[in-house]
């Protein structure tokens, strides 16, 4: 019985603690988004209360990271801002992957609808992003459902070209034959042979979507498209800063950091992942 | 043999990574190849074959395999630990590799002229434009090539099979090394393909007086090119000695196994069974493929399949043999029901099944069954054993403890134990994954089974097993099976009935012993000619006759 260690499906934690670049990812990862989602119990200030004799006012005891223009605490806005955006990741990743799984399957194993599908893709990527939230922004306004179809869409295609690709290859695999001619149903063979092997790209291109979403609703709050000025959001904090940013850098700097620290997180998880789950790339990487 | 050896190996050891289930890849290998001298290395995968041809070109994986001591050396001159500058100079020019798959040794994108012209460019920088391409006309000539005027402007995938490896062949030459090495160069060949190339290089010894190291599995290649055998098993040389010898009369008992292994012309079904009703039967079955490209207005035609017609009975093996190409695997993919055919009937009992839609197919499925190829890409890598051999029945409802109890059945039934069930395809060989792969089409309990080359990516002896274990079952369960095979030799151990195809048609169909016997296409004489090993290449009697007394 020939058993080889690089078939053998590898185990997560141990690979965990053995990789750096993962272990940081994650842990910061963690520690970013635990932070904004406890944000109602960390901090002690409302982030929409005014405070005009507090305005601009330093890093101090009482306001951690200072106050803004309107003398609002800045880091429960930061926090906060931190909360909406990683939900609005979260929705993004999870919309644009169950749709984009669900077009890259209907293209990559039936061969009729494979023209239609991908012609649609097609249109959709030739719309550039950033201009269909605005313009779905300013008719739909800037509510979470709107923000989040909007920023959704534009990442629909790179997740069904993704997946079409796999199935591709997958469909003519002899075992898939196999299963076809032991009577399997179509639908049992799509759940059972072909879905399993997207699953892995998947989950490495939902970190990257996360990220891209995160910052896509950064530039709309930058550019005054986001959310209203009583909601916090990263990106319009740092916009409400900018006319200040030589008397009061904090402003612009600590959403700033945060957002960063955001997305450098995700973004290590992310290729971490990839080489774990891609034995090609991590192949690659060992020699 | 009195000259000095081109190629002396003195004691190589080359080390494995890691703990496996041994420490040397290859350990006290000791061979030389003289001048005009052919000697085969012979072996079963894993037997570290390959390993020792790779330590002689330098080509060993680093980080992967080391060579931890030993000496090669190349007309007396040791290069063992040759730097990478050093071996380039000798690659090509003193020694030169032909490797299995012509297809991805070529590059695909650059005429094949042009790649025999690099390496004239690169080891003889002073010939002119002119000379490099008398030369490289001069030794496509030389591999008897067709028109090689034209053929020197093909790209590899325009060329086929063999005039590929013979592409390869040239390449090799193209300096006069004065060692090659060609490591299961007839491999992906087909038989006839296989006879012009071992002929080719048989020839090539005699004019250049280049010494040959030619790797095989195949014992029948080994007696028809062979001066000297040396046979490997797990890294360690076991037996050699000069051709005739080993094959009269092998000392060491794995060399005894290696050779009973191969099928010799024995006709292990007898006589075709008396005609009852056809369990499935085929009528003037067509498959037509037009393509069309959108800049050239012609259309292609291509026949895979045309005007077959054959029936299968009852308990009866039938065999289809043909080259690639030749539609006995679309053939199989119609019976199937993976491939629609074009025109024509398939009839079971009476009704034809030929263009059923998938759902009403799915009451027929259960019939016919489908032993694929390749043992490593016909399970799903991710599901275990139990999930696998259980989906079938369970599609079809059966109560899942009569399904496990049937399982177990089966197993049992191709000699695995039970325990695989909770196990992943990747623990288990590739002959172990095969004798699961026909226990999963047998839990559907069909009448037919179709195999598609399902021994030709297995060791020989693994194979002998194979085609036991199918002839074992095909009697106890009283089956009929299809057997598709580009090996004549294999297919007349198992099969009763032969059907000889070629470009989609049938060129003739008989009893086993009748094929072999009394060919009575002309084809059929040529495949029958082809196998190797039936006598020496000097005395190649007329085709046909060769074969008369085996």
């Amino acid at each position: 019985m020939t058993t080889t260690a690089l078939d053998r499906p590898r185990s997560f934690w141990p690979a965990l603690t053995r990789d750096p670049m993962m272990f940081t990812g994650l842990a910061l990862l963690v520690a970013l988004v635990g932070l904004a989602m406890l944000a109602p119990l960390i901090t002690w200030h409302d982030p929409a209360a005014l405070a005009p004799r507090m305005r601009l006012k330093p890093v101090s005891a009482e306001y951690w990271l200072g106050t803004d223009s309107l003398g609002r605490d800045l880091f429960s806005r930061v926090l906060y801002g931190g909360r909406l955006s990683i939900t609005l990741a979260a929705l993004v990743s999870v919309i644009s992957v169950c749709a984009g799984l669900l077009l890259g399957l209907l293209a990559g194993y039936f061969r009729q609808l494979d023209a239609v599908v991908m012609r649609i893709i097609d249109g959709i990527m030739a719309i550039p992003g950033l201009l269909l939230a605005i313009a779905m922004v300013a008719l739909g306004g800037a509510t979470i459902p709107t923000m989040v179809t909007a920023i959704a869409i534009p990442e629909i295609p790179r997740v069904a070209r993704l997946v079409r690709s796999v199935v591709l290859s997958v469909r003519e695999e002899p075992y898939v034959e196999a299963s076809l001619g032991m009577g399997t149903a179509t639908w049992r063979v799509l759940w059972r042979h072909v879905l399993p092997s997207t699953i892995n790209p998947l989950v490495v291109q939902a970190t990257f979507i996360c990220a891209s979403a995160i910052l896509i609703e950064a530039v709309l709050g930058f550019l005054g498209l986001g959310f209203p000025p009583e909601i916090p959001s990263l990106g319009s904090i740092i916009s409400e800063g900018r006319p200040f940013f030589q008397r009061a850098p904090w402003i612009v700097l600590f959403p700033g950091v945060f957002l960063a620290l955001l997305i450098l997180s995700v973004n290590l998880f992310g290729d971490a992942l990839r080489d774990r789950l891609d034995p090609r790339m991590a192949r690659q990487r060992k020699d | 043999m009195s000259s000095p050896p081109i190629l002396e190996i003195r004691d190589l050891k080359v080390s494995l990574p890691g703990a496996g289930d041994r420490r040397y890849a290859a350990e006290g290998i000791a061979l030389t190849v003289s001048p005009r001298e052919i000697v085969c290395i012979v072996g079963e995968s894993g037997s570290g074959k390959s390993v020792t041809a790779s330590a002689v070109m330098g080509l060993l994986p680093k980080n992967v395999l080391k060579l931890e001591s030993g000496q090669i050396l190349l007309s007396g001159r040791d290069i063992t630990h040759a730097s990478l500058a050093e071996l380039r100079a000798l690659r090509g020019d003193r020694m030169a590799m032909i490797f299995q798959e012509p297809m991805t040794a070529l590059n695909p994108l650059m005429q094949v002229g042009d790649q025999i012209a690099e390496i004239f460019q690169f080891h003889g920088p002073s010939l002119s434009r002119r000379e490099v391409d008398q030369r490289v006309l001069a030794l496509l000539t030389d591999m008897r090539l067709p028109s090689p005027e034209t053929l020197r402007h093909a790209f590899p995938h325009q060329l086929s099979g063999g005039q590929r490896q013979r592409v390869m062949i040239a390449m090799a030459l193209a300096m006069e090394p004065a060692l090659i090495i060609a490591d299961e160069p007839t491999t992906a060949l087909d038989v006839t393909s296989q006879a012009q190339v071992l002929r080719l290089l048989h020839g090539l010894r005699e004019r250049h007086d280049t010494g040959i190291l030619f790797i095989t599995h195949d014992f029948d290649v080994v007696a028809e090119i062979a001066d000297r055998v040396i046979v490997m098993q797990h890294g360690r040389i076991v037996e050699a000695g000069a051709a005739a010898d080993v094959l009269a009369n092998p000392q060491h008992p794995y060399t005894r196994k290696l050779i009973d292994a191969v099928p010799k012309g024995k006709f292990g079904a007898g006589a075709p069974l008396a005609e009852g009703d056809p369990v499935i039967s085929v009528e003037n079955l067509g498959m037509r493929f037009v393509t069309s490209s959108l800049f050239r207005s012609k259309r292609r035609e291509v026949n895979a399949l045309d005007g077959v017609s054959l029936s299968l009975a009852r308990g009866e093996t039938l065999g289809i043999v043909g080259e690639s190409g030749s539609g006995k695997t679309t053939l199989g993919r119609c019976l199937a029901h993976f491939a629609r055919p074009t025109s024509g009937r398939i009839v079971m009992n009476g009704e034809d099944v030929s263009n059923l839609s998938r759902a009403a197919w799915r009451q027929w499925c259960k019939r016919i069954q489908m032993v694929f190829q390749d043992p490593y890409r016909s399970f799903n890598p991710r599901l275990t054993i139990e999930a696998t051999l259980s989906e079938g029945p369970l599609n079809y409802g059966e109560d899942p403890a009569r399904v496990q109890a049937r399982m177990r059945d089966m197993l049992a039934l191709v000699s695995i134990d039970a325990s695989a069930l909770k196990r992943y395809p990747h623990e288990f060989s590739g002959g172990q994954r095969q004798r699961i792969s026909i226990a999963r089409a047998l839990m559907m309990e069909p009448e037919i089974l179709i195999a598609d080359e399902a021994v030709s990516a297995l060791d020989v002896s693994v194979q002998a097993q194979i085609l036991d274990l199918l002839e074992r079952i095909r009697a106890q369960l009283n089956l009929s099976m299809i057997f598709i095979t580009h090996d004549l030799r294999v297919a007349a151990r198992l099969c009763h009935r032969i059907a000889v195809m070629q470009r989609g048609r049938v060129m003739e169909i008989g009893p086993a012993e009748q094929i072999f016997t009394r060919p009575g296409s002309s084809y059929t004489q040529e495949l029958l000619a082809a196998i190797p090993g039936k006598d020496g290449l000097g005395s190649r009697s007329p085709a046909g006759l060769a074969l008369a007394g085996a």
